[in-house]
């Protein structure tokens, strides 16, 4: 029964089908084809040339004995952690903000939305060069008269994480506010004259009612953050280029430089399958929520 | 025209690629020569190869490894450009191994490189006694630059000889309020003064055993335990703003006299002469702070994929004649701020450093190879990484040690 509703299925859109066929045969091919060969290359001695011979874990060994790799996944944690976190919060009040009918709500938006359109190099040379001691803010103030002023972040080891989040939530919170700012504009407005004639203060309103409401918006905006720190490079390049010392590496860049600069290809794709597995075991809940909770609960 | 295709597939950088073996004596290089006085220097190679009648298709990418890796991509895909530029070092050692480099004895052997050529540039160049690169220049990166105007205002009379003056020169400045020694906090940067720390302090022998022959004894031994310290007690000399800063910012210091000294390879000249200093006058040039200072040898060499056309291979073999031919090189060489690979040519158009340096090069006992020559680039990577760990946290003296043990001898 099953079987035949499929084949008539197949036969109605055959034409859709073989429009599909490139992209899936891109999607197949070139895209979880070298996911695959990269997840065979972790598994091989390769250096500077790809070689087919199998050295089991031995990749995966060194990699977790490398302490810059070690540092790089702290740095991961602690900048998803703090990033997530304040760009969300930020980005809401931000969005509820410009929602009570503020005067020049679109010269606000733009201001908020700007940094987005940024590319992150131009993001991280900036912050760089605002945070630098002999160029920035610091030398501003001390050149004013201020001799014992001290801001310098992205020089000292202890606070450069601090920089790069400042970078990448200034960067990042104009996308929450927009989305979210949308989300608030569908709101029908018969509901706040109900809550209004309940009496509810705003802020409840905005906890209990219309934040659940707004969950797709919300889902979105952090699926898009959580992709911009996973693949976050060119930021930490030209911001800090992993130091001082060790204390700004990301995987992505340990990742890269084992590539391309230290003809390492075998400890490159053992890092990359990493974070492949960490990002597939985060997002699985999600997506398994998403797709199969709802065919759950409809059935 | 399918040639055209192929390589435009291989190299999306590739903007000028030669249709492969259509004339004799058509050679395509990949380098990556770019900035001002770089691409001054190739073309003087460019033209005398042009001279010799060959046809010259030039390939510029910016950035080493990005042609490098660019080369290495066009190599294993099968249709190789017919020169390659490389660091003087084991970066092209793997795809000698693995038999896709033309071996240039012919030509090697012509003109007594055995001979002619210094032992370490040999060393890096000649595997499994054949020659498999054409050096195109020595780059020395240890060189201490100072600047005479800073010195005179902290009261140092003479340039240091030895490492105790060197301290006590640091710290005159530092007394006069003057940055005692510039750097820019980035990991080669860091890694270059350990590696003067090493010639300096360790000296020769020191040097050799721990990198090249990774002897245990060496690497845990009280002169190599003094290195570390000497390195630590430097960075007490260093402005705060010194993180992420790039050589010639760093160097920048020195032309305007807010520091002292900056340890950093002959290529800073350029950034002197471009300010209109004078050596001798405005800022100077110290080799090493010993009488028997290791002159390191690094540098850049062209090496030839394989191939089976005889055209292609006849034309490599004049790019080789070229390369090496001594005019070429006095000429290059000046442009390029480094110093002739051979012994044999004139010298007296060379600026005073160059001088001093092809003078030090004649006493073969004082010749030592780059950190480069002497570990496999992964390996190398992993030691740049604890010095910089090490120039930037407390490590201990002890950690440091047993890191570098397990780095080297792993």
């Amino acid at each position: 029964m099953q079987t035949a509703q499929l084949t008539w299925h197949v036969r109605r859109n055959a034409v859709a089908y073989l429009a599909l066929l490139p992209m899936a045969a891109i999607v197949v091919f070139a895209y979880l084809g070298t996911m695959a060969w990269s997840i065979r290359l972790s598994f091989s001695s390769s250096r500077l040339l790809p070689r087919n011979d199998f050295v089991g874990f031995a990749q995966y060994t060194e990699l977790f004995g490398t302490s810059r790799w070690l540092t790089s996944l702290e740095n991961f944690a602690f900048i998803a952690v703090f990033f997530l976190a304040i760009c969300f919060v930020l980005g809401t009040l931000l969005a509820i903000f410009i929602d009570q009918n503020v005067r020049a709500e679109g010269l606000f938006r733009t201001a908020f939305l700007y940094p987005y359109a940024m590319s992150m190099v131009v993001t991280g040379l900036m912050w760089q060069w605002i945070l630098n001691p002999d160029l920035g803010i610091e030398r501003t103030m001390r050149d004013m008269g201020f001799s014992g002023f001290v801001l310098d972040w992205v020089v000292n080891s202890n606070t450069v994480l601090y920089a790069v989040v400042l970078a990448t939530v200034w960067h990042g919170a104009g996308l929450v506010m927009a989305l979210l700012l949308a989300g608030l504009r569908g709101i029908d407005t018969d509901l706040w004259k109900a809550t209004r004639i309940d009496g509810i203060p705003a802020w409840r309103v905005y906890a209990f009612i219309i934040l659940p409401i707004l969950r797709p918006m919300i889902v979105t905006s952090l699926v898009l953050l959580s992709i911009s720190i996973v693949k976050m490079y060119d930021l930490i390049v030209a911001m800090t280029n992993g130091g001082p010392g060790n204390a700004s590496e990301v995987p992505a860049k340990f990742i890269m430089d084992n590539l391309f600069e230290r003809a390492n290809i075998g400890l490159a794709t053992a890092a990359s399958t990493t974070m492949l597995v960490t990002v597939l075991l985060i997002i699985a809940p999600v997506l398994y929520s998403q797709y199969l909770g709802k065919k759950g609960s409809s059935a | 025209m399918f040639h055209k295709t192929k390589s435009l597939a291989h190299t999306a950088m590739a903007l000028t690629i030669g249709a492969g073996a259509a004339h004799a004596q058509e050679a395509e290089v990949i380098h990556f020569w770019t900035s001002g006085g770089e691409s001054a220097a190739i073309s003087v190679i460019a033209e005398a190869f042009e001279e010799r009648g060959g046809n010259w298709v030039d390939n510029a990418i910016a950035g080493g490894s990005a042609a490098r890796g660019a080369a290495i991509n066009r190599i294993i895909g099968g249709d190789p450009s017919t020169a390659a530029l490389f660091n003087t070092s084991q970066q092209y050692h793997e795809i000698i191994g693995e038999g896709l480099l033309n071996d240039i004895d012919g030509v090697a052997n012509r003109n007594d490189w055995d001979n002619v050529l210094p032992a370490p540039i040999v060393d890096a160049i000649k595997v499994d006694g054949k020659y498999y690169a054409a050096p195109v220049n020595i780059h020395m990166p240890l060189w201490l630059w100072y600047s005479s105007d800073a010195l005179q205002e902290a009261g140092i009379e003479s340039p240091p000889e030895t490492m105790e003056e060197f301290f006590a020169a640091l710290d005159a400045l530092q007394e006069a309020g003057i940055t005692p020694l510039a750097l820019g906090g980035q990991r080669w940067q860091e890694n270059l003064l350990f590696s003067a720390m090493m010639t300096n302090v360790g000296g020769h022998d020191l040097w050799t055993s721990v990198y090249a022959d990774k002897d245990e004894a060496a690497i845990n031994s009280p002169e190599f335990r003094e290195v570390i310290e000497t390195f630590i007690r430097l960075k007490q000399y260093v402005d705060d703003a010194s993180p992420g800063r790039n050589w010639n910012d760093t160097t920048a210091m020195l032309i305007s006299d807010e520091a002292g000294f900056q340890f950093m390879g002959d290529w800073a000249k350029g950034e002197f002469k471009q300010a209109d200093q004078e050596i001798g006058v405005d800022y100077g040039c110290l080799p090493g702070l010993r009488a028997d200072s290791p002159y390191v040898l690094g540098g850049d060499v062209f090496v030839f994929p394989r191939t089976d056309d005889p055209a292609q291979i006849e034309a490599q073999t004049m790019l080789v004649e070229t390369i090496t031919a001594p005019d070429v090189q006095v000429s290059f060489n000046n442009l390029k701020g480094s110093i002739p690979i051979r012994s044999d040519v004139d010298a007296t158009a060379l600026d005073e450093c160059a001088a001093l340096g092809m003078e030090i090069l004649s006493d073969p006992s004082r010749q030592a190879p780059d950190a480069s020559q002497m570990m496999e680039e992964y390996v190398y990577g992993s030691v740049q990484d604890i010095i910089t760990e090490l120039w930037n946290t407390d490590m201990s003296v002890d950690e440091a040690v047993s890191r570098f043990d397990s780095a080297l001898r792993n």
